[in-house]
Formats: structure tokens, C-alpha cells, sequence
């Protein structure tokens, strides 16, 4: 289950630097999010999103810079930081030879969660996503959306303050990366839940929304949407982000 | 976190391998089938050729089917271990190791869970092959090629240290295999020298009359201490060499694989290949 939540801010990426090898996948990357705030990191592919998301889920390891979950060095003090944590990744990881049931019940488990609260969890977060009925069916036999909405169950499962999304609606159809958004912004609004989605999809962002531009590894904007517009002097956030990129590009060429 | 939520943890990775193992039904089979060929088949047809005369921790002459048995067994554990090692590179591939490692509890523990829960699984697939083997030796030879009945239990602890070990070895392995497609290589260039160049089909004493060199890489292959261990915990007598070994061995190779899993070596560095 989420520890407490002190930190006024859920995530505090600070100076981090990261390269494979000689390529450099983000350079000096800061940015806050503050508790119960939606988020959108826009980027295009091979901005350093995964990269990013990576180093937040302690798949990978900071090689400069630190990020913190509610105040806890994800490094440093990985348990306090990663039970605060709710993780949807760009791949799909359910276990497709087990069913919706087990998938969950081993990632409640993997969260140190008795048997008694991880069912009641379960029950809880299949039937806010609608999929109560399909607790018994093995994994293999859902929709594209469907496997999407057990992930995100699934994320929800030890109640984390702290929700951070790769991509998730990509190769979906309209309606369910619609839904899929809706159900998140909810999340945000009526749990406080602090939400990091990251997308390459300029229509999920709104207007209300703390927008985060990575570009070529660099964090190259960072504010709210209709700030963003504003001061960029374009009409909406599609052309807002265009203007963003061409002027980072335009200044690597110089320099 | 508390260390119920530790025993949780682990207890969710045991059930994650119980579950993955009963549904996949050929596993199990062939698991099986494999010792049992070697035993009905290779062991029938040189039982007339071979066998040994008595030499700890047998104390009369050793019909050959009896001698492989323990063999057989650490046959078993190797491949599941291997398995294992097949099943941790499927898991990075097919993206479900990124739930295992972005859990909150500490890596190494992660591992160490995985690495038990699949010894478990070779414990279930030796002891369903041992239960064959034994109808079959006692239709044979009657009580008297069978292991004292304290040995079934001793054997227990046993397979369980072997199947660390071998899994260790297993679990290393698959922190260097990039691509799934490189596993068939392990296979021949791993499984089987380490089970040819050891003690499972034959005796150290007549390796070492055979040959001075193989003796030696038989000496110091793992695998001959894993068939070692099982042979006297079947005996129910011990081994502390085969166990010093065994233990050292499976300990290194759970540093290597911890260290290969290590989230600034592992993937970063295959990343930058």
C-alpha cells in the first residue's frame, strides 16, 4: 500500500542526466510535479519519454541528477519511493498465459499486499474500469483496450499517490483512448492522485494542464498549457508545441 | 516494508512460477521424458555392459539404472534451470519484467524469490520422476535397489540447495543472453558438456582411469557436485565437499546474476552494445 505523503510535490526530477553510451538520451532534465496535478510530457519519439520513465521506475539507475517520489531518492531509497508508485509501461507486461485474477493478485503480492486486501482491491478496481466479469478469462483473450484498462487497474492496485504513464494509449482506437483519458483526469480530480502522462498525442493535452515538452533529451518547456499558448503567441497547443520544437532546433543549428 | 510484506512478495513469485509451470502442461512432460528415455532406454541397453562395484555411498555392486538415477535427477534441475534462464529472458522481452524490477522491494530480493520459486518447480518435476524411477527399479530389482526411505526426505534440502545453484547459473546466464534466439547456443555450449563431462553417467574413480584430463574438468565442473550431493542425500549420508561446492558455486553465480541484473549494468550496457 502507498506509504504517507508528505512532499508537497509527488515528483521532483533534478538535473538528471543520461547517456547510453556517447548518445545522450536527456541532458540536465528538471522539472516538479506537484501533489494531486496532471501532468503531460510531450515528446516526440525518441525525445528520452522511456528514458525518463525508466529512471522513475528504477529500471534504470541515475547517472547524474536525482528523481524523487514524494521527497524519496528512487535510488537512494527505492522502497519508500517505488510504494508511492503506480506504473503503466509503453510495452505491454501482463502475463498473457495467466488470467486478469493472477496477473493482479502477483502484482499485489510483488507490493507486499495480504491476500484479503489485495481481493478487495481487485473487486475495486476491476469494476471502476468495468472489467469485473472478466477476472476469470486469461489475459490473452482481451481487447487491445481492455489489456490497457487491467494496467491500469493493475497500477491502481496498492493505491499509489503517484501515477505515471508511458504512452498508454498508443495503437488504440478513439473511444478507448478517450476513455482511458477521462478515467485518468477523474483519478486526478476526485483522488488527488498525481498523474504523469506521457505522449506524443497533442489533442490529450487540455488547457489546465502542467505541459512538460522533452526534445531531443532536453526539457525545452515546462508550464501550464494555456500559459504555454499564450506566451508563444500561437493559437492553440498543436501549434504551440511546433513552434517549441522548431525554435530548440533552430538554436542547436546555430550553435 | 515489513518482513511480512517480504514473505508476500516471495510467496506471489512461488505462485507465479506454480501457476506458468501447471499451465504449461508440455513443460512437465518433457521435463520427464527426457530422464526417463535415459532411463529406460541408454540405462537398459548398458546395464549389461555396465555397472559398478561398491564404492561410497553404495555398499554393494550398483546396477547401472540405480547408478544414473541421482544423475538424472541433477539432469532435471539443469534444465529447469536453464528454464528458468529461458523464462527471465522471455520476461525481458514480452515487457514482464519491468513489473518484477519496478516493485518496491530490493532487487536482489526480487531475484533471490525468482531464483527459489523456480528450484521449487525442479523440485516438483524431480520428485515426480524419482516416484517413476523407483516403481521401476523395485519392479527390477525389489527393495534392494532402493535408497534407505529417509533418504526421499534428506533429498528434499538437497535438491533445493542444487536447484539454487544451478539456477544461479541459469539466472547469470540469462543476464548475458541478449536476444531469445541465442538460447540454442547456450544449450550446446552449456547443458550439455557440463552433463557429459561429469559424474552422472560414470564414476570419478573410472573417469580418472580414463583419462587424467577429463577427471580434472570433471572434478571441477559444478554439475558433477550437484549429482555428487544427490547421490549421497539419496543415501541419506553426507557429502561436505559436493556441499561446499555446490553452496560456493550457487552463491557466485547469485552475485553474478545480481550484479548482471544491476540496473546500471544490465540493460544500460546491453543498450549500448
Amino acid at each position: 500500500m502507498g506509504a504517507s505523503v508528505s512532499s508537497e510535490f509527488a515528483l521532483e526530477v533534478e538535473k538528471v542526466t543520461f547517456q547510453y553510451g556517447k548518445y545522450v538520451a536527456l541532458n540536465d532534465v528538471s522539472f516538479q510535479l506537484r501533489k494531486g496535478k496532471f501532468a503531460v510530457l510531450l515528446g516526440l519519439n525518441g525525445a528520452g519519454k522511456t528514458t525518463l520513465f525508466s529512471l522513475t521506475t528504477r529500471l534504470f539507475k541515475t547517472q547524474s541528477g536525482s528523481v524523487r517520489i514524494f521527497g524519496n531518492d528512487v535510488h537512494n531509497n527505492s522502497t519508500a519511493a517505488l510504494q508511492n508508485l503506480g506504473v503503466v509501461f509503453q510495452q505491454r507486461t501482463l502475463d498473457m498465459d495467466l488470467t486478469v485474477q493472477q496477473n493482479l493478485m502477483y502484482f499485489a503480492a510483488l507490493h507486499g499486499m495480504s491476500r484479503t486486501l489485495s481481493k478487495e482491491r481487485m473487486q475495486i478496481e476491476l469494476e471502476r474500469i468495468g472489467l469485473a466479469e472478466k477476472i476469470h478469462e486469461k489475459v490473452r483473450t482481451l481487447s487491445g483496450g481492455q489489456l490497457r484498462r487491467v494496467e491500469i487497474a493493475r497500477s491502481l492496485m496498492h493505491q499509489p499517490a503517484l501515477l505515471v504513464l508511458d504512452e498508454a494509449t498508443v495503437g488504440l482506437d478513439m473511444g478507448s483512448r478517450e476513455g482511458i483519458l477521462k478515467y485518468m483526469r477523474q483519478l486526478c480530480d476526485e483522488q488527488q492522485i498525481s498523474l504523469l502522462w506521457a505522449t506524443h498525442l497533442i489533442d490529450e493535452v487540455s488547457d489546465t494542464d502542467q505541459v512538460l515538452v522533452l526534445h531531443r533529451g532536453q526539457l525545452i518547456a515546462d508550464g501550464v498549457a494555456a500559459e504555454l499558448v499564450s506566451q508563444s503567441g500561437t493559437s492553440d497547443i498543436r501549434q504551440t508545441f511546433q513552434y517549441l520544437i522548431d525554435h530548440a532546433d533552430s538554436k542547436s543549428d546555430s550553435i | 516494508m515489513s518482513i511480512h510484506n517480504y514473505v508476500r512478495c516471495f510467496l506471489g513469485i512461488l505462485q507465479r512460477e506454480i501457476y506458468r509451470f501447471f499451465q504449461q502442461t508440455g513443460r512437465l512432460l518433457a521435463a520427464l521424458v527426457r530422464p526417463l528415455v535415459w532411463l529406460f532406454v541408454f540405462a537398459t541397453g548398458f546395464r549389461n555392459v555396465m555397472g559398478f562395484p561398491s564404492s561410497p555411498p553404495y555398499t554393494s555392486y550398483v546396477e547401472y539404472d540405480v547408478y544414473i538415477t541421482p544423475g538424472l535427477v541433477a539432469m532435471i534441475i539443469l534444465f529447469n534451470g536453464m528454464q528458468t534462464s529461458l523464462s527471465m529472458v522471455l520476461d525481458r522481452e514480452m515487457g514482464s519484467m519491468k513489473t518484477l524490477f519496478s516493485s518496491p522491494l530490493p532487487r536482489w530480493f526480487l531475484l533471490t524469490s525468482k531464483l527459489i520459486a523456480g528450484a521449487f518447480v525442479s523440485i516438483l518435476q524431480s520428485y515426480a520422476y524419482i516416484l517413476i524411477a523407483t516403481l521401476w527399479i523395485y519392479y527390477r530389482l525389489g527393495t534392494a535397489g532402493l535408497p534407505p526411505w529417509e533418504g526421499y526426505f534428506i533429498l528434499l534440502p538437497t535438491l533445493l540447495i542444487c536447484g539454487v545453484a544451478l539456477g544461479a547459473m541459469g539466472l547469470f546466464v540469462s543476464s548475458r543472453v541478449r536476444q531469445i534466439e541465442n538460447f540454442a547456443g547456450v544449450m550446446n555450449f552449456f547443458i550439455f558438456p557440463m552433463f557429459f563431462v561429469s559424474t552422472a553417467l560414470y564414476p570419478f574413480w573410472q573417469i580418472k582411469i580414463s583419462s587424467k584430463v577429463m577427471y580434472g574438468l570433471a572434478y571441477l565442473n559444478p554439475f558433477s557436485h550437484v549429482v555428487e550431493l544427490i547421490r549421497f542425500g539419496f543415501y541419506a549420508e553426507p557429502n561436505l565437499e559436493s556441499l561446499i561446492w555446490v553452496i560456493c558455486v550457487g552463491a557466485f553465480f547469485l552475485g553474478c546474476a545480481i550484479w548482471g541484473y544491476d540496473a546500471t549494468r544490465g540493460t544500460v550496457a546491453r543498450k549500448m552494445m
